[in-house]
């Protein structure tokens, strides 16, 4: 490929500017919304995801995780009893109220376990840990939500439903996907904090023995249990996901706004890249007087596309991570990982190319004989 | 003399709408190697539409034309750029380089397309420029040259592959008389030296000296030919 494709490209520093700059800008809303996306659907179910349960056994007709109904815990001892199972753990998820000492409330999202098995406890502790729960009162709230929460430190006092709780360590970047920050205790201090009764859960945690087929087993404790469901983690997890992302319209909202990001990408290259080949159609009707062939042609015009989506998308991923890390900042969640940053790679060079079409049907209709015409 | 191209009764009708213009009426022509003929005429006489079809960059609508005995009307239209680009090499009024490349980059261009590799491309352009007198020029971009030296770029980049036929349209018409004396001596000796049939489209009965040959269109058809 000669140099043609290139000099054109970068011979008006002013349209690539605007060239530039219109895939940079669409990559940065691509990567933000798509990153929120994946952030919030990510939040909706973290309690889920590390949880590092097999099987969640939840009331019947429960669709996700912040909707479960209580049941009584007598069917924690079912499982236990149930042939394949190794641990079991109760389980709760519900909204509550957090009194800080200056009378002003919050509303979260208590999240009670056994500090005894190691199923459903908090992860990513920064101060404390997960067993200092067992003393009496204690609570693990996360530092993004130290100043919501005024908790700030080791020993910070607060009400939970009218129960004093002390807090007794940090976790780092468990983000609840709702307004309501988690916090985590006992399931004894839980059935208090939420106002459950001394016999009710909402749901039991079950790791599989070794070995052990999950969905055999999953099917065992549908039998032991038909009052209730039973759902394997990764299954729960897409049913929280699928319920928060597309039945809310939040999901869907984000998902739009990073297809609007597609959508001005391509309008903007194309207009670009049209006007470029335009500015330079009486070189393209010699090229094709000389004999160019059209998929030379053609290579021209997809290698002057394909050098714009590098540039702009190193200067759109390059905007992004300022962006999502001043996000974090924020406290807002954005996602952006290394498959994110391929994707998007080949999503700006589609992209580009697509816009680029239009151009190249423009010089495929050319006709040469424009070259005689003055 | 051989050959070069031959032209057998060719028309060519424009249709525009229900009204058709008729530019050329039954035209029968041959030049051969080693001939400059010009073509002059007034304005609308056929001139350009007959040179379009000499370089297979138009159809005729009837007749039949041959480049180098093969019958290019024949041809379907994916065969035809490849006819232009082994076999005919173009000047136009205008130039027509590639702004955003060097002179010498022009001539490569022209002898990649031909399937030259680029050492060999880069070589042979660079002998080319320093033919036309232009060696030192190699690296200048076609705003930083005259006019003159920009139609000696082009002669440079058409005859790169050494096509057997130079079509070129008022190619002294952008420039004053001595560099259009200078242009058109040029393309004589590419005739003349290197055996190529050279068709000129010009205005100017100046130029005449430069010709061996004279060809009168009016109203699409040969008027004289001396």
């Amino acid at each position: 490929m000669p140099p043609l494709a290139r000099r054109n490209l970068f011979h008006d520093k002013v349209r690539l500017f605007v060239t530039l700059t219109g895939i940079a800008f669409s990559v940065v809303l691509m990567v933000v919304q798509w990153g929120l996306f994946q952030g919030f659907s990510s939040s909706t179910s973290s309690l889920i995801d590390h949880s590092g349960a097999d099987l969640w056994v939840t009331a019947k007709n429960t669709t996700y995780i912040d909707q479960a109904i209580n049941f009584n815990e007598r069917k924690y001892y079912q499982v236990l009893a149930t042939p394949g199972v190794a641990q079991a753990a109760k389980f709760i998820e519900r909204w509550s109220v957090w009194k800080e000492p200056n009378g002003r409330s919050e509303s979260v999202a208590v999240v009670g376990y056994d500090p005894d098995v190691p199923l459903g406890q908090p992860w990513g502790m920064v101060a404390g840990d997960a067993q200092q729960v067992k003393q009496p009162n204690a609570v693990i709230v996360d530092r993004i939500y130290a100043d919501k929460l005024a908790a700030h430190n080791i020993d910070d006092r607060a009400e939970v439903f009218g129960y004093r709780a002390r807090v007794v360590g940090f976790t780092n970047g468990i983000r609840a996907f709702t307004t309501a920050p988690y916090v985590f205790t006992t399931f004894k201090n839980a059935q208090d904090y939420t106002g459950f009764s001394q016999d009710e859960t909402n749901f039991v945690l079950v790791k599989a023995a070794p070995g052990v087929d999950i969905k055999k087993l999953k099917a065992d404790l549908k039998a032991r249990l038909p009052d209730n469901d039973v759902f394997e983690t990764a299954e729960f997890s897409a049913m929280t996901r699928h319920y928060w992302m597309f039945t809310t319209g939040a999901g869907v909202a984000v998902l739009m706004a990073a297809v609007l990001g597609l959508v001005v990408g391509v309008a903007v290259v194309a207009q670009t890249i049209y006007a470029t080949t335009m500015d330079h159609i009486r070189e393209y009707g010699t090229l094709k007087a000389m004999g160019a062939p059209n998929r030379y042609v053609l290579g021209v015009i997809m290698t002057q596309a394909a050098i714009a989506s590098a540039f702009g998308y190193a200067i759109g991923m390059t905007v992004s991570l300022f962006v999502v890390h001043g996000a974090a900042k924020g406290g807002a969640n954005i996602v952006l990982t290394w498959q994110t940053a391929v994707m998007m790679a080949f999503l700006t060079l589609g992209m580009c190319l697509t816009a680029a079409v239009v151009s190249v049907n423009k010089i495929f209709s050319l006709d040469p004989a424009m070259v005689f015409k003055g | 003399m051989a050959e070069a191209i031959t032209i057998r009764g060719v028309t060519k009708q424009y249709s525009e709408g229900a009204v058709g213009t008729l530019a050329l009426a039954g035209v029968d022509l041959t030049v051969s190697r080693g001939e400059v003929v010009l073509m002059m005429g007034p304005s609308g006489s056929g001139k350009t539409t007959l040179l379009s079809i000499m370089g297979c960059i138009l159809r005729p609508t009837s007749g039949q034309v041959l480049l180098e005995g093969k019958d290019v009307t024949a041809m379907n239209e994916k065969q035809l750029p490849a006819v232009r680009l082994q076999h005919i090499g173009f000047v136009f009024q205008g130039f027509n380089l590639f702004p955003t490349l060097t002179a010498g980059e022009n001539v490569e261009l022209s002898l990649k397309l031909k399937g030259v590799h680029r050492r060999q491309a880069k070589d042979e352009a660079r002998s080319l420029l320093e033919q036309v007198g232009l060696g030192e020029k190699y690296d200048s971009y076609p705003s930083d040259i005259s006019g003159g030296q920009k139609q000696r770029v082009a002669i440079a980049r058409a005859i790169a592959g050494s096509p057997e036929v130079l079509l070129a349209d008022e190619p002294t018409a952008a420039l004053d008389t001595h560099t259009g004396k200078t242009i058109m001596g040029m393309m004589a000796s590419m005739a003349h030296e290197q055996n190529r049939a050279v068709v000129i489209v010009t205005h100017d009965s100046r130029l005449a000296k430069f010709a061996d040959r004279i060809v009168r269109l009016e109203d699409g058809r040969v008027a004289t030919a001396a």
